[in-house]
């Protein structure tokens, strides 16, 4: 199975005279017309901009043309604005976060480059390649990525003004935009869900158990978060924020921690402080060594609620085994080590019995499933009510790339149908033939989105759909969804 | 002190008799808890009192010489009063039956009656130093009929009316127990058991006395007590009451060592299953239960007093209204197991215990629990512990609620399985099976999920000052511990959950409890759900998926797509499940006018004169009542587009 993995980042599978070049992030800037609205003083619109090597007046001139294009778009759909400008050579998705706060993400098509019957290089743009959706939820994402751990740019300008909030942008922004990996972007970007784990009630209502009792002797915990082998169990925190926490953890906090666990190397039963009862508990955040007395309780600020109470809090990541638990406290506090030890003495050995308890209910409840064999298909499935997300198309999101077990172009085919149920309101069903002999089925029922791939070459349109009834008989038998 | 320290108390209304003096005597009988006043030999009259018969029999009897013993058997029918050391004279008091008096000696020769028992209506055991003999009375031939005897040197007895068991101190030293036990006319031989003395004996004296052993049933099951008194050679720092089971069969087994930690005199009394030892000298008593844990050594299990030693509550005396603490232990009252008498003062007391000041008083709330649940009235004790817990002021931790609520749902499940397989087995028609089946008891430590609602629960969440998290945090942990014990949650208690978290607009919180099924589907709480739409958008699809996964529910989806005007979706629906035969037409087509979507009406109409064609073999809806809809149909299609009956 393993060797039948195709990279997303278009690998040579096409003619091996042919170079490909995934797409690449051309520019990115974020700008407020409001700041320079004089001739001369165009400069001070611009907040951020990327690559910061770029001479200013082009800065400028790039900035202006967005602002026009936006201005002029604006006159045929007053409340919809442009969001992105396709051209032969790149793409440009615009964004307005906040009021007159643009962002602008400037992203090369892919290209071929082949060779002439001269021998010299021809280089082709695909123009068609990218999908509008994608991309302009990465965009988006970058926004809320940014809010996270910054708050909005309104808060910054009102604490210390535009330089504060150009610090800000250059310090997060000049890091963040090193991980966006625009080539194994995908339909998943579109739904940023968040992947929940199947547990059993019993279990379940153990967690909640755990999670209480965390909370009321940690009494300065105000939101928790509970994951398991980085799937959600639960999350005081509302939808919008914890789904991009998710992506946080997931993406980015999780996976830079995998390789010491794996190397076994801080498995850490720690014998060596008395009284300690035996646990697996370590912060991910904050303090790596409790014993060191200098050691640095220092936890990422995050910021939730902006839309109403807009809260601060630090983030505790703490982690036993494959289960983790955020414990976001008020930013007002501010976390000692003394509060470290106990949290670790506390949470720590409940949360390893726990993890093992969860790890060993899992198993059960798989046998009892039955040894789940390979489906002939692979599907994608997302709820925009609960942003749960399932997929068997990705393996494994990993810091750099994205591994999905399809051929790209059937995930443009996924992206495809995907804007097609975006026009319209109602239930939809489509089903498409791709090029490689592959089946793709989308359905949209109310709230959710099913995505099936199909490899059987020979079957009808008729066996086809059979096969989809199955799948949500046997997957989907407990919701209402219609087929 | 304040009156809601003290733990025990007398009964409220005590049973008064002439209290002792040199012409009246007073006797007390255990096994039917009757007191006996005799006036000089019973020549002015005896009058007995029981503690729950309120009208007291008093008769006369010749003064034939001092009375030594004096007894009802059972049900009051005949008396037997014993005044001298060879004979007891038995009376009837059988209604139209002789009234004179009948005798009998004791059967062996030379021997002496230290006492006699009843042991039923009818049947009596007489105790006499070399041994024992167990006769049937038969009252209309004023005789008595030797049923049964056993030679054995006896020390002194002693009688368990409960147990029907009879104990003989034997042997030089006295510490040799010999058992028997009655039943319907047998009387069969325990195996005599050794009481461990507390050092060896230095003479070959009477070393256990009979102060120092009493008998009772704890928990269903037959225990001698030993009081062990300190002795200097030994490392024990005080006495301690020795517990030896006393099994119906199989040997005698030391169990429990109830330590006391002081010395002195003490009195013993058996209250609910609670021992109950008095101490003369501080006049306070300690209570001790052997079903809460205790340190167990190997073989025997060591108990500590459960609470902090209390004097009984000082009572009134009714007449006199002077308060007075009650003397337990002193000359002249031995141990019965829950009553005290004062033949000096003429009282005949019932020792209670009182369960709430001992709330205060145990700290632990589990072992709390432990021993609230093993008492006869603890519901409402129980009930207000746990509400208690959960208030402001007083609020216990998550992890002790959690074991509280645990602690009651095991008693509450223990009773639910004993129900159910009680059930079953009649289900299943007793007649078959061997043993008797007796339907549970259901106790007072049966707490269930209505009174934990009506109780504790429902009045807990409309307290404004406690806090939404904690409240959501009780209900989930009760809601836990019931899933634990696999009981059914009641759909109340899940409505509860529900209010409470929409009250507080938690509803994310409710769509992830909703999402890990700890909610369980019903009906009702997808009403619930619907209802709750216009706070929360997404309640419409989990009451939908909640209707779907009951299976039993397909009208009400149906229902629900069309009130949304999802026509298409819900004739899908109920094709997909094969009900599209039997619907009715004209609801879907309401619903489809309604759209003023003319194609979504068209549609709908053709599908159903398909229907009709295929079942009626003609589209018309003749007999559905559609004519609004098949004119609006014309109207806006024209008349030819109505189907044709096909004909064949």
């Amino acid at each position: 199975e393993f060797f039948n993995l195709e990279f997303s980042n278009y690998a040579p599978w096409r003619a091996a005279q042919e170079k490909q070049f995934p797409p690449a992030l051309l520019s990115f800037f974020i700008y407020n017309p409001r700041f320079g609205p004089r001739e001369g003083e165009e400069e001070n619109k611009i907040l951020f901009y990327y690559p910061n090597e770029v001479e200013k007046n082009e800065k400028i001139r790039n900035v202006g043309l967005c602002e026009a294009i936006v201005q002029f778009t604006r006159t045929f759909s007053p409340s919809k604005p442009a969001k992105s400008l396709h051209t032969q050579k790149n793409r440009q998705f615009f964004n307005e976060p906040e009021e007159n706060f643009w962002m602008v993400m400037v992203v090369r098509n892919p290209i071929i480059e082949k060779q002439s019957k001269d021998g010299k290089p021809v280089v082709e743009y695909q123009e068609e390649e990218l999908l509008d959706k994608v991309y302009s939820s990465v965009l988006q994402q970058c926004y809320s990525m940014y809010k996270l751990f910054n708050g909005t740019f309104l808060r910054a300008m009102e604490d210390g003004g535009v330089k504060l909030l150009k610090e800000r942008l250059e310090k997060f922004f000049h890091r963040y935009l090193q991980t966006l990996h625009l080539q194994s972007c995908d339909l998943l970007d579109i739904f940023g869900g968040i992947s929940f784990f199947p547990l059993d009630k019993m279990t379940y209502l153990k967690i909640q158990s755990f999670i209480n009792r965390m909370e009321e002797s940690l009494s300065i915990v105000k939101y928790t978060a509970f994951l398991y082998n980085d799937q959600l169990i639960w999350s005081g925190l509302e939808q919008d924020d914890m789904r991009i926490l998710y992506k946080y953890l997931t993406t980015s906090l999780f996976p830079r921690h995998i390789e010491p666990e794996l190397a076994g190397r801080d498995s850490p039963i720690r014998a060596e402080m008395p009284g300690n009862l035996q646990h697996y508990g370590r912060f991910l955040t904050g303090p790596l060594n409790l014993n060191d007395p200098e050691a640095k309780c220092r936890f990422p600020k995050i910021f939730v609620n902006t839309d109403d109470t807009y809260e601060a809090l630090h983030l505790i990541v703490y982690k036993a085994m494959s289960a983790a638990v955020c414990f976001m406290i008020d930013a007002s506090i501010q976390p000692t080590l003394d509060f470290c030890r106990r949290l670790d003495s506390i949470v720590g050995p409940q949360l390893t019995v726990l993890a093992s308890d969860i790890c060993e209910q899992f198993n059960i409840n798989k046998r009892i499933s039955g040894s789940e064999k390979e489906p002939q298909f692979k599907f994608i499935y997302f709820n925009h009510m609960n942003l749960a997300e399932k997929s068997t198309v990705h393996m494994r999101k990993t810091p750099s790339v994205s591994l999905t077990s399809v051929h790209p172009d059937l995930m443009k085919i996924l992206g495809d149908i995907n804007s097609d149920f975006t026009r319209v309101d109602e239930d939809e069903e489509i089903i498409v033939k791709a090029m490689s002999d592959y089946w793709v089925v989308g359905k949209k029922s109310d709230q959710r989105e099913l995505y099936v791939i199909l490899n059987q070459k020979n079957a009808n349109l008729i066996e086809v759909n059979e096969e989809v009834k199955k799948l949500c008989a046997t997957q989907f038998n407990n919701i209402f969804f219609l087929d | 002190m304040g009156e809601e320290d003290y733990y025990l108390e007398l009964c409220e209304r005590p049973v008064h008799f002439e209290k002792a003096n040199p012409v009246n005597c007073v006797f007390f009988d255990e096994a039917n808890k009757q007191v006996f006043a005799v006036r000089s030999g019973g020549a002015t009259g005896v009058v007995v009192k029981g503690p729950d018969d309120r009208n007291p029999i008093s008769f006369r009897m010749e003064d034939k010489g001092e009375v030594k013993c004096i007894k009802f058997s059972l049900e009051n029918k005949i008396l037997a009063v014993q005044r001298t050391s060879k004979t007891v004279d038995f009376s009837n008091f059988i209604p139209d039956s002789s009234q004179l008096e009948y005798t009998q000696e004791c059967k062996t020769k030379n021997a002496n009656i230290l006492g006699f028992c009843w042991t039923s209506s009818t049947e009596i055991v007489f105790i006499t130093d070399q041994g024992i003999e167990f006769y049937q009375v038969l009252p209309e031939k004023r005789n008595l009929k030797l049923l049964k005897s056993q030679n054995i040197n006896v020390n002194w007895y002693m009688y368990c009316p409960e147990g029907s068991v009879i104990l003989l101190s034997t042997t030089v030293l006295g510490n040799v127990l010999q058992p028997f036990y009655f039943r319907a006319g047998t009387m069969s031989k325990l195996p005599k058991f050794e009481i461990e003395l507390p050092a060896a004996p230095k003479s070959t004296k009477l070393s256990l006395s009979e102060r120092d052993i009493a008998m009772a049933t704890i928990y269903g099951q037959l225990y001698v007590l030993f009081l062990r008194h300190h002795s200097r050679t030994s490392n024990s720092a005080g006495a301690e009451v020795v517990l030896y089971h006393l099994p119906r069969e199989g040997a005698c087994k030391k169990m429990h060592i109830l330590k006391l930690n002081r010395t002195g005199k003490f009195a013993l009394n058996v209250v609910d299953n609670l021992v109950v030892v008095h101490h003369q000298d501080t006049e306070t008593s300690v209570i001790f239960d052997i079903r809460l844990r205790g340190e167990f050594d190997g073989s025997v299990t060591l108990h500590h007093p459960v609470l902090p030693a209390r004097s009984i509550q000082p009572y009134q005396i009714p007449a006199a209204g002077t308060r007075e603490w009650p003397c337990v232990g002193g000359r002249g009252s031995r141990s019965r197991p829950d009553i005290i008498i004062s033949a000096s003062q003429g009282y005949l007391w019932n020792l209670q215990v009182k369960l709430q000041p001992i709330v205060n008083l145990l700290p632990d709330k589990g072992r709390l629990m432990d021993f609230l649940l093993q008492r006869k009235e603890c519901k409402m004790v129980i009930l207000s512990v746990c509400s208690q817990m959960l208030t402001e002021s007083d609020r216990a931790t998550l992890p002790v609620i959690a074991t509280v609520f645990d602690k009651l749902n095991q008693e509450y499940k223990k009773y639910l399985d004993a129900e159910q397989s009680y059930t079953m087995a009649m289900e299943a028609g007793q007649s078959r099976s061997g043993p008797l089946l007796r339907r549970p008891v259901r106790t007072q430590a049966v707490v269930d999920q209505s009174d934990m609602y009506t109780h504790v629960l429902s009045v807990f969440t409309e307290k404004k000052e406690t806090p939404h998290k904690f409240v959501i945090a009780v209900l989930m942990e009760y809601i836990r511990s019931l899933n634990q014990f696999q009981i059914t949650v009641q759909h109340y208690l899940h409505e509860l959950v529900i209010r409470t978290l929409v009250q507080h607009s938690l509803f994310s919180t409710l769509h992830q409890f909703l999402q890990y099924h700890v909610l369980s589907d019903s009906k009702p709480l997808a009403c619930l759900l619907l209802s709750l739409e216009s706070f929360y958008p997404p309640a419409h699809q989990l009451s939908l998926d909640m209707l779907k996964r009951l299976s039993t529910a397909n009208d009400e989806i149906v229902e629900v797509l069309l009130s949304k005007h999802q026509v298409l979706a819900a004739l899908r629906f109920i094709q997909g499940i094969g009900g599209h035969d039997n619907i009715s037409a004209r609801k879907f087509l309401d619903a489809a006018k309604q759209t003023e979507d003319h194609m979504l009406f068209y549609t709908i109409f053709r599908f159903f004169e398909q229907r009709n064609q295929r079942l009626r073999g003609n589209p018309s809806f003749t007999p559905e009542h559609c004519e609004e809809h098949v004119a609006f149909f014309k109207q806006v299609f024209g008349d030819q587009a109505l189907m044709r009956p096909t004909t064949f």
